[in-house]
């Protein structure tokens, strides 16, 4: 037990003493994940508003794909990434591998679906309140796509963080594509995996208390937007 | 402001749903500068008509011809709905929108909303949530939003089925304004005094099907059809039973000639 907690005071240290090796770790997670995020954000939500607003054959199979990619499995998409990047891969020229930048391919791939699915459903919601009205003032399609997502901003927020959330716990991917390599690749997730099986409690529960901080942090984020958007706004 | 010659041509117009006939081989016109009243009681089909002439549905078969407006322009139209719908930003983006929409310059959209807020009396309110206002205020800013749009024709779906007299009335002062201008309304409510107060012709519906089309002075003072009197009487049509109305049977079996 003694040995617990003292593995629990330095950890508390290092982040006190905001130790150099835990800080650059966390930069670098925060570095990839909200570049991810940033690229899954400009592509999913457009593209769950279309979804959500537009009518075409074969829309419900869309969004049952687009529900079911939201549980991808984080290996898979790791094996698949690292096969496309790997230097026979079809991007293999690019000398991606073992990068950050491969670490962001992988957690846009899992993290789009996300951000478009909830779109999608907020959207959808939205428009089936204003679809009369926004028809009878003649409103341009890309006007309409724009006003839905303006006032779905809220809740879309929260698809974001959400997004966020599991850019930045995800483990199994960036392990796969980062290969964690000491201050290239090496994140919180594949840091904490790193130290646990070498034995070093101290840094893996530091990494631990700043990434359970972090989703404490964006889960209380989401909360005060919403509620800050039913009070100030009615949403 | 003169308005533009505006007649409306509806023909035969039909409307089905999941294989019911809701709208039947309607036809009217509706003539520039009239204050036309859609009555008719519950599930007679005054908002499916409504929608069909503004647009929002289309019809299975018949015709929703508009003529043209100033100068050959397209004839400019809005509608209020019974809910409004209120977008998630304050009272006066609310209008600026549908400025927006209407191609106003953005220079020009924030006085001119101002403008047509403080004419529904809610300049006060201007930079309040649209959302949060009461329902009364939410209709007026609807109502706003729509003249806001300067359209030659308002189409105005029972505007006044959730509020109070003293909302009915903010609402119906409004609609005189609009009127005054020349604008072409186009309302459906089953409140009789109101319509009473507002048109100046009347649509009788009765089950998707037009029974009656006359100058409201004629509706309520003689209505020709025997449906339309027990209505201007006050007879609740639904719960009226079928022997009341048609001694030789219901209104099932109502003949077509009577229809």
């Amino acid at each position: 037990m003694a040995e617990f907690w003292a593995a629990f005071a330095a950890a508390f240290d290092l982040i006190y003493g905001a130790d150099d090796n835990l800080v650059g770790i966390v930069l670098l997670s925060l570095r990839v994940s909200l570049t991810a995020v940033l690229i899954a954000a400009l592509i999913g939500l457009p593209l769950g508003a279309l979804v959500g607003f537009l009518s075409f054959p074969g829309k419900k199979a869309c969004v049952v794909v687009l529900n079911a990619l939201m549980g991808l499995p984080p290996v898979v998409v790791g094996l698949l990434v690292y096969l496309a990047l790997s230097r026979a891969g079809p991007l293999g020229v690019f000398g991606l591998l073992f990068t950050p930048m491969a670490m962001i391919i992988a957690q846009v791939i899992l993290i789009t679906p996300i951000i478009a699915a909830l779109t999608r459903q907020v959207v959808e919601d939205l428009w089936g309140e204003y679809r009369e009205q926004l028809t009878s003032l003649q409103c341009s399609t890309g006007q309409v796509v724009l006003t839905l997502l303006w006032d779905g901003r809220f809740s879309l927020l929260t698809a974001v963080f959400a997004g966020f959330g599991r850019a930045s716990a995800e483990v199994g991917a960036v392990m796969i594509v980062g290969g964690n390599i000491d201050h290239v690749t090496r994140v919180m997730t594949t840091a904490i995996a790193l130290e646990v099986s070498k034995g070093d409690l101290a840094l893996a529960l530091g990494l631990g208390i700043v990434l359970l901080t972090l989703s404490l942090g964006v889960n209380a984020i989401a909360y005060m937007l919403g509620e800050f958007a039913r009070k100030r706004m009615g949403a | 402001m003169t308005k533009r010659n505006v007649p409306l041509q509806v023909k035969n117009l039909c409307f089905d749903a999941r294989g019911i006939r809701l709208i039947k081989d309607v036809s009217f016109d509706l003539t520039a500068g009239s204050r036309l009243m859609v009555l008719g009681a519950n599930g007679a089909g005054k908002s499916l008509l409504m929608r069909l002439c503004h647009g929002l549905l289309v019809p299975h078969s018949g015709t929703v011809q508009w003529g043209e407006g100033q100068e050959g322009k397209m004839i400019r139209q809005a509608m209020v709905f019974q809910r409004p719908v209120m977008l998630r930003r304050t009272a006066l983006a609310n209008i600026a929108y549908g400025l927006k929409c209407k191609g106003v310059a953005r220079p020009l959209r924030r006085d001119i909303a101002f403008d047509f807020l403080s004419r529904v009396g809610l300049a006060r309110l201007a930079n309040h949530p649209a959302r949060l206002l009461s329902f009364g205020e939410q209709q007026r800013l609807a109502l706003a939003r729509a003249w806001a749009m300067e359209p030659d024709v308002l189409f105005m779906d029972e505007p006044t089925a959730s509020l109070d007299p003293s909302g009915t009335h903010a609402i119906e002062e409004i609609t005189r304004l609009i009127a005054q201008e020349g604008t072409t309304l186009m309302m459906s409510t089953h409140d009789l005094g109101q319509a009473k107060r507002l048109g100046n012709d009347v649509l009788f519906l009765h089950r998707g099907r037009v029974l009656e089309q006359a100058s409201a002075q004629d509706f309520f003072q003689q209505p020709k059809n025997d449906l339309a009197q027990a209505f201007v009487r006050g007879e609740l049509l639904w719960w009226k039973k079928k022997k009341d109305l048609y001694p030789g049977g219901g209104i099932e079996q109502i003949p077509s000639d009577r229809i």
